[in-house]
């Protein structure tokens, strides 16, 4: 458990030893910060004119999720295709670190780099509360960053189980990207085509237990399915290290 | 200390290293030679837990090393051959971080004592990336030294450093194996010859030949050479050596001295000194020429190579 908790600490800092770290959350924060902006201004208006819905924080986690199928790549690429092509994970693999250790330490780190990000966006619920009345549901904003952090979770660690495969990690970020792309997009598609098919596609699909969550509405099949795939992904990433070791 | 018996590696069709079984005890330094390609990192990988052998068995400081990874790794430093490291950080960091993995108490501390015993105490706020290559050498051998092991396994150790910094770390190593068991790969014959107890040498994934330099030299050669040089014109000189009884293969050489040889274990030189003196030579140098490593080295490959 300590080792976990070694490899994710210098993971996290390792993100803010580069620019990674401040790209990454650019490109979330100011898409996320004028969104919300123009959110208020159409409400504000709307209200003016004639009444509106009080606005709400799915649009704002909706749209968090939806970059991260392209930022949680970028974030996982190199945690262990660089330690490969690098060498250094000749060192970690002949320190006292089990396979496993090593690969959830890297998934933990990225992990609280998500958390420090979603603690930053936390500032939008607050100045939503203050700005509708009576204030807002507290309960809808927990589930929803309850879905967003079992998303990114499970995101991140499709991410690192790639990056334990490839030494390139550019390899990984494609391959990653196109992992997230089918499962957020595509194989729910099916579901349209072929409505025996939907509720099996419907399950699977990364999206829709999201979408559930971030209006509310938590689901024991949508938590086991966020923390089965986090299982899976854990378990690639460590199945990868091992099958190294035997080449 | 370690135990290798029967120990072979394929990848893939390709046999790395084959039935190899040797022993190092504690507080032996065992120098581990042979070309490129012979087999000693994939040898040492296997020691340090980093890969399974596909058969045969290593022990390693009294655990297993299928087995028993974890407690061999918590007992084994090593410095692979290519010095890995994260040259994005800071050399302090990267110490303390390696430490925290090994659970090292006061790690902070182990930390200076390990920078200043390899000489980079001033470098502990430097990047590793801005290190030269011999600084890094160090850094890498730094680690492998932190948590004190028993058991320290370096790949090319000396490899990029300065004439100056290759004797200070071949004095750690010699100072380190004293109470510790240290196996060390080099192409340096003369490094071996310098710092190791014992010699393995290995080629094409299988040991040639295992002993003491001295050994290794007395065994190859079966006999004792000698060249002597004396004072102005000798030509009758090789006749005159020639004539003492148990010399043999007696040469004269361009520069005017005479080699020969005698069995080993009879020492003839004290006689060839009292018959040059008494036919009227003025000895000058009687010397006796060993046979170097190189040479034991090259006849050992290369006739495995010819096979």
């Amino acid at each position: 458990m300590k080792n976990i908790w070694t490899i994710a600490k210098r993971e996290y800092d390792n993100y803010f030893n580069g620019p990674l770290a401040y790209v990454v959350m650019l490109a979330i924060l100011l898409p996320l910060g004028v969104y919300f902006s123009l959110i208020l201004y159409f409400n504000s208006q709307q209200a003016y004119f004639g009444g509106a819905p009080a606005p709400d924080l799915s649009p704002i986690n909706g749209l968090f999720a939806f970059l991260m199928i392209f930022l949680s790549p970028a974030l996982t690429m190199r945690l262990l295709s660089d330690e490969a092509r690098m060498g250094t994970l000749e060192l970690l693999l002949t320190a006292p670190v089990r396979d496993s250790e090593l690969v959830i330490g890297k998934w933990l780190g990225a992990m609280l780099f998500i958390l420090t990000l979603l603690l930053i966006t936390l500032v939008y619920p607050l100045v939503l509360n203050n700005l509708v009345s009576p204030g807002i549901d507290w309960l809808v904003v927990i589930a929803s960053y309850l879905g967003l952090i079992l998303l990114c979770g499970a995101m991140l660690a499709l991410g690192v189980g790639v990056s334990a495969i490839f030494t390139n990690q550019f390899a990984a970020f494609f391959v990653t990207l196109g992992i997230l792309f089918f499962l957020y997009f595509m194989i729910g598609l099916p579901a349209q085509l072929l409505p025996q098919s939907g509720e099996v596609m419907n399950y699977l699909s990364i999206q829709n237990h999201f979408d559930q969550m971030n209006l509310g509405t938590v689901t024991l099949g949508g938590v086991v399915y966020y923390l089965s795939l986090i299982a899976l992904g854990l378990f690639s990433g460590t199945t990868a290290i091992e099958i190294r070791r035997w080449r | 200390m370690i135990k290798v018996s029967g120990l072979t590696k394929d990848y893939g069709a390709r046999r790395a290293i084959q039935n190899l079984s040797f022993d190092a005890q504690q507080g032996e330094i065992v120098g581990f030679l042979g070309p490129n390609g012979a087999g000693k990192t994939t040898t040492m990988r296997i020691l340090t837990g980093y890969m399974p052998p596909t058969d045969g068995e290593a022990i390693v400081a009294g655990y297993d090393v299928v087995e028993e990874s974890l407690e061999v790794r918590k007992r084994v430093g090593y410095l692979p051959e290519s010095v890995p490291l994260y040259y994005d950080m800071v050399v302090f960091d990267y110490l303390k971080y390696m430490g925290e993995l090994r659970h090292i108490p006061d790690v902070d501390d182990r930390v200076d004592e390990v920078l200043d015993m390899v000489g980079l105490g001033s470098r502990a706020n430097g990047y590793i990336g801005n290190l030269s290559k011999g600084m890094k050498q160090r850094v890498g051998l730094a680690q492998a030294l932190l948590h004190r092991p028993e058991v320290l396994i370096l790949d090319e150790p000396t490899i990029g450093l300065d004439p100056g910094q290759v004797v200070e770390v071949r004095e750690l190593i010699r100072e380190i194996g004293k109470e510790r068991t240290v196996l060390l790969s080099t192409h340096l014959l003369n490094e071996a010859q310098n710092i190791c107890d014992r010699v393995l040498i290995i080629n094409k994934g299988k040991i040639v030949a295992e002993d003491t330099t001295e050994n290794l030299q007395a065994r190859l050669l079966g006999a004792e050479r000698v060249v002597v040089r004396v004072r102005g014109e000798a030509d009758e000189l090789a006749d005159s050596i020639k004539a003492i009884k148990g010399v043999r293969k007696v040469e004269t050489l361009t520069d005017g001295g005479v080699e020969f040889e005698f069995a080993s274990g009879k020492d003839l030189r004290p006689e060839v000194a009292k018959k040059v003196i008494k036919d009227g030579y003025d000895l000058l140098e009687l010397r006796p020429l060993g046979m170097s490593l190189e040479e034991i080295f090259l006849e050992l490959t290369g006739k495995e190579g010819k096979k």
